[in-house]
């Protein structure tokens, strides 16, 4: 965990949950596992506000605790999950991808369960259905089932997996020396272990969504509207908490990656087919193989969609294509069933890596410098000259460009001696790139540029904030007004009061903060692709 | 520069070796650290502008403005006010604690009030009987020590006895351990006076 990571995390939490639990969350990232007391104390906070906050992390799966340094019968140590915080920032992605393959009432489940962390199904169920009902017409109302059927599709896909079980600790005491598993301390195991992770629970749950009665107190029923319902009716699902499977999303993302990178190399046909490919083995596959289970030609042909109707013949043809393409998508691995295929996730990700590394060189450094970075990927050592001669750069242009880039890290300089002396008249100096830890250096950049661009936004927003307030009364003032009847003058009078300056300073603060919210969800794209190559190839080696 | 000690001015490598040409100019030496925001040679590819990136810009915004309505967010308590102020009376505080509306519906984290206390009690214990060995142990100790020290030295030796006996102060105790080493060192100490 880099410097620039818990950094990131703090601004993260501040974000979300407020200064104090920042606070927590940073102190336990930097010390490691702590107790409530030695928290309490290293942050000089309240021991209630502590606890708060960390009921506040451990209910969103930020943080875990476990039985501490002095073992079962020792206070409870607490640690901070580096990671899961992260994934903060990618909370737009899984909500659109939900809508995308669930509609509206996916992605107002998977919001509202990234919002509470966990919540029972019977609670999701009721909310989603009032906001639905909130946004369509008058006398409409949306059907609980629908929503259920959305749920349950969310979770027999394992977008949604059940929270594990933790044992209460009310009656615990010293822990049995009998056993070793008996600890007094509950301890969170990893959700799929659980038999039932995918078991939907039998609920009574029949009704409709409910409509936000109009009020002239507008504000307190914002508020209501807000919490969950909290209903007198038992459902049936009580102690039944849900929580979103980032993994799952993220095995989405990495296939979507893949079949984009296809359809842009080859065709929308070949991308159909490395679909299909993928979709097979989803359930089959382990999270970080490097290629998927063996599929043969049979199965790939029977599993096409039907709006694509190619013929067999045509089906070995693409893939034939796809396994002689240079970038290796598929690969056959045998010739029963028609031809054996399986889609090579890893190079695939390296690959998608490696365009993203040159990518970048070629917009910070120019395209000159960028064939200078290809070259040293694909030939791996190569001498001052032979850079000069391969990219035919003249040979003060290239040195200019090999030095910028080794002083920016992206190159190395290695020593290869022809003697044992080292001595440099005698000794060879090649430049290098090495895939992985450039890779590494890179996302720290991302980690970092992200948290100057969150800070830059709070500045902006600081910066303004007499005027954001001054803009924010001025349309409560107007929602009252036009709620209570008022004439065009009056309305007209109202904006008036914002001159057209002040409009002005608006409208370019609200094109800044879009501008560096829209730049940190790009930022995160490459995060999570140079995330993936990474946990790939350290999974395989 | 390499290759110091070496005859002045001589480098431990040939400048030829890593391209540098003979009379080549090299750029010009960093006197002073880069500058805060350097001026881009080239200009950043703008931004994509999908619906997709327009949508997922809103759903970024109202995440976070819902969070701020949430329990979850936390806000300190309010700082205490030096004298109480006439306009109090017609601002409205924050909420200082919104989590009134949220109970853990899950036992989030585990009870935490019975232990600190058994700890207490068991470390007490541990201390006391400890304590008591202690004594044994040095007043055993200190019937030998006393024989010897009357016999070498007179002067504040009474005193020692009882600072050493104060259970109030802990430095002296553990400074003198358990009195094994008054015995060894007062032959090696004879100049320093006897705290």
């Amino acid at each position: 965990m880099t410097a620039q990571e818990v950094r990131l995390c703090g601004l993260l939490l501040q974000e979300h949950f407020g200064e104090v639990v920042e606070k927590m969350g940073t102190e336990l990232l930097r010390s490691g596992a702590l107790n409530l007391r030695a928290l309490a104390h290293q942050t000089s906070t309240p021991l209630d506000l502590v606890k708060k906050s960390l009921c506040v992390l451990v209910q969103h799966g930020m943080c875990v605790f476990g039985p501490g340094r002095r073992g079962p019968g020792g206070p409870v140590e607490y640690t901070a999950n580096c990671e899961r915080i992260l994934y903060m920032l990618r909370y737009p992605r899984y909500i659109y991808t939900a809508k995308s393959l669930y509609g509206d009432t996916g992605e107002l489940v998977i919001e509202e369960i990234l919002q509470r962390g966990q919540m029972t199904m019977s609670c999701t169920v009721r909310t989603v259905a009032d906001r639905l009902t909130h946004s369509m017409e008058d006398g409409q109302s949306m059907e609980y089932s629908e929503v259920i059927t959305a749920f349950t599709r969310l979770v027999e896909t394992h977008f949604l997996q059940r929270c594990p079980p933790v044992d209460s600790m009310g009656t615990a005491g010293k822990a049995s020396s009998g056993s070793s598993d008996a600890s007094a301390v509950p301890q969170p195991a990893r959700p799929e272990t659980h038999p039932d992770c995918y078991l939907i629970p039998q609920v009574h749950l029949t009704g409709r969504g409910k409509r936000r009665r109009s009020n002239e107190d507008g504000e307190a029923e914002e508020i209501n509207a807000k919490k969950p319902r909290l209903e007198n009716e038992v459902c049936g699902d009580e102690g039944i908490f849900w929580q979103v499977n980032f993994e799952r999303f993220h095995l989405h993302f990495r296939h979507q990656s893949i079949i984009s990178a296809v359809a842009s190399k080859l065709d929308p046909t070949s991308s159909e087919i490395v679909r299909t490919m993928l979709r097979l083995s989803e359930v089959t596959t382990p999270a970080n193989t490097a290629h998927t289970q063996a599929l043969s030609a049979n199965e790939i042909f029977r599993a096409l969609p039907v709006s694509y109707n190619i013929s067999r013949p045509i089906l070995d043809q693409y893939l034939t294509l796809l396994v002689d393409d240079p970038m290796e998508f598929v690969s056959k691995t045998g010739d029963s069933g028609g031809g054996m295929y399986v889609v090579n996730l890893h190079r695939a990700l390296a690959n998608l890596a490696r365009v993203t590394l040159e990518s970048v060189v070629q917009e910070r450094f120019g395209s000159r410098s960028a064939r200078i970075f290809r070259l040293l990927l694909r030939k791996r050592h190569l001498e001052q000259k032979q850079v000069e001669d391969f990219a035919m750069i003249p040979a003060k242009e290239a040195k200019d460009m090999l030095y910028t880039l080794l002083s920016q890290n992206l190159v190395q300089l290695q020593e290869i001696p022809k003697t044992p002396d080292f001595a440099p008249s005698r000794t060879f100096y090649l430049y290098t790139v090495n895939q992985l830890p450039t890779a590494r250096l890179l996302l720290h950049n991302c980690y970092k540029a992200v948290g100057n661009l969150i800070e830059r936004r709070l500045f902006e927003t600081k910066e303004n904030r007499r005027l954001l307030e001054k803009s924010q009364r001025i349309e409560a003032i107007l929602a009252s007004l036009q709620g209570g009847g008022a004439d065009a003058a009056q309305l007209s009078d109202v904006e008036e009061m914002i001159t057209a300056p002040e409009r002005q300073q608006l409208e370019a603060l609200r094109h800044h903060i879009n501008k560096l919210d829209s730049s940190e969800n790009q930022v995160d794209e490459t995060i999570f692709l140079l995330e993936s190559y990474i946990n790939s190839t350290q999974s395989s080696h | 520069y390499a290759g110091r000690g070496r005859g002045r001015g001589q480098l431990s490598f040939s400048i030829e070796a890593v391209g540098i040409g003979k009379g080549e100019n090299l750029p010009p030496s960093t006197v002073q650290p880069t500058q805060l925001f350097p001026p881009l040679e080239h200009k950043p590819v703008p931004l994509q502008t999908s619906e997709e990136a327009e949508y997922m810009l809103a759903l970024k915004q109202e995440f976070r403005g819902a969070m701020k309505t949430l329990p979850f967010y936390i806000r300190p308590a309010a700082p205490k006010k030096d004298v109480e102020r006439y306009s109090d009376k017609y601002q409205s505080t924050e909420p200082s604690d919104n989590t009134i509306e949220w109970t853990p519906e899950n036992p989030v984290i585990p009870k935490e009030s019975k232990k600190p206390r058994v700890n207490k009690e068991e470390i007490i214990r541990k201390l006391e009987t400890l304590e008591k060995k202690e004594e044994e142990v040095s007043s055993d100790e200190e019937e030998g020590e006393k024989k010897k020290t009357e016999e070498e030295e007179a002067e504040g030796e009474e005193e020692y006895d009882e600072e050493e006996f104060e259970e109030e102060t802990d430095y002296i105790m553990s400074y003198f351990d358990n009195g094994e080493e008054f015995g060894a060192d007062s032959d090696d100490n004879m100049d320093e006076a006897i705290y």
